[in-house]
């Protein structure tokens, strides 16, 4: 199968460290890529290859984890380990530093831009990710362990708090309406969240997972989502339609289900995945190096079980862990992936016949 | 120290006898003969450790054994299971994370790296090897100057 993936282009983006994340700009002419040399890195087509157009060095102090692009594509948001989230405005040929936002006392994880905000001066709507206080060594774990009574004058600690939570990694809808926001976290779940009068709440909580949710990506319609896991499984989710909640107004829950769990095929941790919306392919990056891709087989007869085959996979795509899948905005089959060996790989995808 | 100067959750640990040196094969003395990396090797790179509360090292405390230690160097894996020398041991964390950063500076970077608690010998073992295996907290951690230091103080040579 692996003609079904191949590679157009390696760069070492971030060398002798490790490439964490990659994000699109909207309209596909840059990618942003971060890691652990505590740089963003902008890179751009350049004949036949990719190359580094700008480095964004001077802006964290720590690993940045992640990156991503306003929706109008002037901006950029970086997150940080060294508790910062930063803005980048694009100028000409380069990127100004133009906010440090720095609310969050610990890491920052994760970084995302309302999809329908606009940037209004430099302050657009970021939602970002914590990570709970530091539990190495002298302190026990700050996770209730299971079992434990818990005063029912409290609320859980879940994530639907805020869209500030710790431990939690989101992942915007870019779906018209409704409004969505998704979050994946260290409590094996992933939660979804809806607007309600200036406010946002928890409006599901998806469990299934047996690990850590590392990712979740929206699929086009906005009705499934995949989420990707430690437990070295994907799940697809479903909303449903025919939920009990239906006709009773407003304020009722989302009901969701999860309608497919794929096992089986990942030979460790599972640290990103991207639903494409242009053609409906499902990428993942694994901590076994590979890069696998798979689609959905058409259901036979209405009813048939939701089922995904692997259409690709390619083993040693990178040296070390893959970390990240980003599919092209804008040009079908077109695949971004990095990994902890530093590298960005290029990759060109075609649905194999037969599937 | 790490704990300040409270008392010792384990005041009077079991210590034990270490192991002797590793007796070097004909094999292993030939140059030309790629030697593969093998579960002495690992045990050896993790024995000399420092607890962080007693003046002993983890093989001596018995919290790492060349038994709970596999290699399979055709697949570039590596598998260590700790034993904490009591089941509420609050260093459990630290140890593990040494362990980790033992193997992490000293391997070749194609090792899949795996450090857990022998299983049923710790109370809180499901969450301290959940934090183990998140190479994201790992990392995070790694680049707290606070803990990094901790960390090398258990993984320097004592005189």
């Amino acid at each position: 199968m692996p003609e079904a993936l191949s590679l157009l282009c390696r760069v070492s983006a971030h060398p002798e460290s490790r490439c964490w994340a990659l994000a699109w700009s909207p309209s596909g002419t840059l990618l942003a890529s971060c890691g652990g040399d505590r740089t963003v890195r902008i890179w751009g087509r350049d004949g036949p290859g990719w190359s580094c157009r700008a480095v964004l060095a001077d802006g964290h102090q720590r690993t940045v984890r992640r990156v991503a692009w306003s929706p109008c594509g002037h901006y950029l948001a970086s997150a940080s380990f060294d508790g910062t989230t930063c803005v980048w405005k694009r100028q000409e040929n380069d990127f100004e530093c133009v906010s440090v936002l720095s609310a969050h006392t610990q890491d920052v994880k994760h970084v995302v831009w309302h999809p329908s905000q606009e940037v209004r001066g430099h302050r657009g709507h970021l939602g970002t990710g914590g990570q709970p206080r530091d539990t190495w060594g002298h302190t026990q774990d700050t996770q209730t362990p299971k079992g434990t009574p818990r005063d029912p004058q409290t609320p859980r600690r879940s994530h639907s708090h805020a869209l500030l939570s710790p431990m939690s990694r989101l992942c915007h809808s870019c779906v018209p309406c409704p409004q969505l926001l998704a979050s994946a976290s260290y409590d094996d779940t992933v939660r979804l969240y809806r607007e309600d009068d200036d406010d946002w709440v928890c409006c599901a909580t998806l469990e299934g997972h047996t690990s850590t949710v590392w990712a979740v990506a929206w699929e086009r319609s906005g009705q499934r989502l995949v989420s990707c896991s430690d437990d070295r499984t994907l799940r697809v989710w479903e909303r449903s339609e025919s939920g009990e909640g239906q006709g009773q107004g407003s304020g009722t829950e989302h009901s969701w289900k999860c309608v497919c769990t794929l096992s089986g095929y990942h030979g460790r941790s599972i640290y990103d995945v991207a639903w494409c919306h242009l053609t409906g392919a499902v990428a993942t990056a694994c901590g076994d190096d590979a890069v696998r891709v798979f689609e959905e087989v058409a259901a036979v007869a209405p009813g048939d079980a939701v089922t995904f085959s692997l259409a690709a996979h390619v083993p040693r795509a990178h040296a070390q862990d893959a970390n990240g899948v980003a599919w092209h905005p804008r040009e079908p089959g077109l695949l971004a992936s990095c990994g902890d060996d530093g590298d960005i790989a290029f990759w060109h995808y075609q649905r194999p016949e037969g599937l | 120290m790490v704990g300040g100067r409270s008392a010792l959750e384990n005041a009077n640990p079991l210590i034990y006898r270490r192991s002797g040196e590793r007796p070097v094969t004909a094999r292993e003395e030939d140059d030309e003969l790629p030697d593969a990396i093998d579960d002495r090797e690992i045990f050896d790179l993790i024995r000399s450790i420092n607890d962080p509360e007693h003046p002993l090292t983890l093989e001596e405390l018995n919290v790492v054994e060349q038994v709970r230690v596999k290699v399979n160097d055709a697949e570039s894996t590596v598998s260590v299971e700790f034993t904490p020398t009591i089941p509420h041991c609050s260093m459990a964390t630290l140890i593990g994370l040494s362990i980790k950063v033992k193997l992490l500076r000293s391997l070749p970077d194609r090792f899949k790296l795996d450090v857990h608690i022998t299983p049923g010998t710790h109370a809180s073992e499901h969450a301290v090897n959940k934090q183990l295996a998140d190479k994201e907290r790992v990392a995070a951690a790694l680049e707290n100057s606070h803990l990094l230091e901790v960390v090398n103080q258990c993984l320097t040579a004592r005189s």
